[in-house]
């Protein structure tokens, strides 16, 4: 099962901060992913849209598209940063 | 090197003196205090929550630190966040560099702020008359970033 994160804005517009996922066979990547994520319609395809800024994190390291995941790994999803 | 992420204030002179205690090579320390502004982006703001994301804002910013011993002869270094609801006029972050000569904290100190604006995963939201807002990130941060 991976663990999906949700981060700031984006756990408010999806209305959960984690969930556990099975993820089906053929979604490996951070890529994958989000467009997996995006075929749940609504708000989701909204948020994740390509051009919508996104920022993913696999085990706490910031990962691209072609970043691999793994069956136990925590998936970070959330917005620019904005601290300081 | 030392990285804290807190709820409570934090008192800048005892920090600062825990971190040169003990070390008379220090010539120099560099620090920057950041604060809550009442007003952001033409909005009254009356209180300022900041998130993290328990583990990686840690491991990212003792990264930022690493980097910046990489490039500059600094002893030590010190970055503290806060989180939660905070009020205008309230310190959100601390950091504070020491080397034997000012240009090498100056430098190092600005670079992790740098740093941390583009780097560091917190957010910031505002209350405001008109209701909560997330803060969208700046341009002008990732130009400060990108000069290093």
């Amino acid at each position: 099962m991976v663990r999906i994160v949700y981060l700031a804005r984006l756990r408010d517009a999806f209305g959960r901060s984690t969930e556990h996922v099975e993820l089906p066979g053929d979604i490996g990547t951070v890529g994958a992913l989000l467009a997996w994520l995006r075929t749940r319609g609504g708000v989701w395809s909204q948020e994740l849209a390509s051009g919508r800024a996104v920022r993913v994190a696999v085990n706490h390291d910031l990962a691209q598209a072609a970043t691999l995941i793994g069956s136990d790994d925590e998936v970070a999803l959330f917005p620019p940063v904005t601290g300081g | 090197m030392a990285v804290r992420i807190q709820e409570q204030d934090f008192d800048v002179s005892s920090e600062l003196a825990t971190l040169r205690a003990g070390d008379t090579r220090v010539g120099a320390v560099a620090t920057f205090t950041g604060l809550v502004r009442e007003v952001n982006d033409a909005a009254q703001v009356s209180t300022l929550t900041l998130e993290h994301y328990p583990g990686m804002t840690e491991k990212a910013l003792a990264q930022i630190i690493d980097d910046a011993k990489q490039r500059w002869d600094i002893y030590d270094a010190l970055v503290i966040h806060r989180v939660g609801p905070l009020k205008p006029g309230e310190q959100i972050v601390f950091v504070a560099v020491t080397s034997a000569h000012r240009g090498e904290s100056f430098a190092a100190c600005q670079f992790i702020m740098d740093y941390l604006k583009t780097r560091a995963p917190l957010w910031k939201k505002e209350q405001t008359p008109e209701g909560e807002r997330w803060v969208e990130a700046r341009a002008s941060d990732e130009d400060a970033a990108a000069r290093w």
